[in-house]
């Protein structure tokens, strides 16, 4: 692999990667077996190009890691990298920020309908 | 883009910290957590108990769109101060996952904006982090039944 732009910001981007429900999706996929780029892209309607774009978006972050078997690549699942990157407190972050942020918009509004407090 | 809500969990810990800053008098932000009418918007449950005083109980629900109960939680208020502090303890029910103790500290920074800082405590370090990987496990779930549709549209 190129050293790319992904590679800048890797915690970041690992979340982002993460955050998209199709990349999602073949992260479960890849989970259960390594697979081709072809076969993957079998189980979207997406586009192929749209597919090979998600596939190098978690090659950069090494979420997948890909390799020569013949003349075909298989991508494979790397769990420790998404044990590693993720701690798996992103997604609870953003619980609780789309909460708080819902309760600021309504009590704006409460403010506004019941003018003072 | 930087959250404006921040969770602090150091390892080895058995508890968190969640903290937030919003552009609301304090009086707005605990008046969002004392009256079920407005709890239940930002949470997005249906209220079946909350008594918002010292001793009081609560309890909610969440359901899925045909109205199946997905989660249901109780606890109770052990402090009540207008304005300044509540603390409570929550239990999902039907799991094995132990009660939780909330402490949620309401602070005046100026006349239009406060801070929410919620300590909560579990019982062991595991259960903590399980706490915290909840929704990531929801996400890769999400994701999963999505696949499902997928993969069975497929037959």
């Amino acid at each position: 692999m190129k050293p790319n732009d992904y590679t800048m910001n890797l915690r970041r981007d690992v979340f982002q990667a993460i955050a998209d429900p199709t990349r999602r999706a073949i992260l479960m996929l890849v989970a259960s077996q390594a697979m081709t780029a072809g076969a993957i892209a079998a189980n979207f309607d997406t586009a192929r190009p749209t597919v090979s774009k998600h596939l190098q978006i978690l090659t950069a972050c090494e979420l997948l890691t890909p390799q020569q078997n013949g003349r075909e690549i298989y991508y494979h699942f790397n769990p420790d990298k998404m044990k590693e990157v993720a701690e798996f407190i992103e997604p609870f972050q953003r619980m609780w920020e789309e909460r708080f942020d819902k309760l600021e918009s309504i009590m704006k509004n409460y403010k506004d309908k019941n003018g003072a407090i | 883009m930087k959250l404006k809500t921040q969770i602090s969990a150091e390892d080895g810990k058995q508890e968190l910290t969640i903290t937030r800053v919003f552009d609301l008098p304090v009086e707005l932000l605990f008046k969002a957590h004392t009256k079920p009418e407005l709890v239940t918007q930002w949470m997005g449950n249906r209220i079946l108990k909350w008594e918002a005083k010292k001793h009081g109980s609560w309890q909610f629900e969440t359901a899925d769109p045909q109205g199946n109960v997905m989660f249901r939680a109780n606890g109770v208020f052990h402090e009540f101060v207008l304005n300044e502090k509540i603390t409570r303890t929550f239990e999902m029910e039907n799991t094995p996952f132990d009660v939780q103790l909330e402490f949620f500290e309401f602070e005046k920074i100026t006349d239009e904006t406060s801070k929410l800082t919620m300590h909560i405590v579990y019982r062991s370090i595991a259960l903590r982090d399980q706490m915290l990987q909840m929704p990531f496990a929801a996400g890769l779930n999400m994701a999963h039944n999505r696949l499902q549709d997928i993969v069975s549209k497929l037959k």
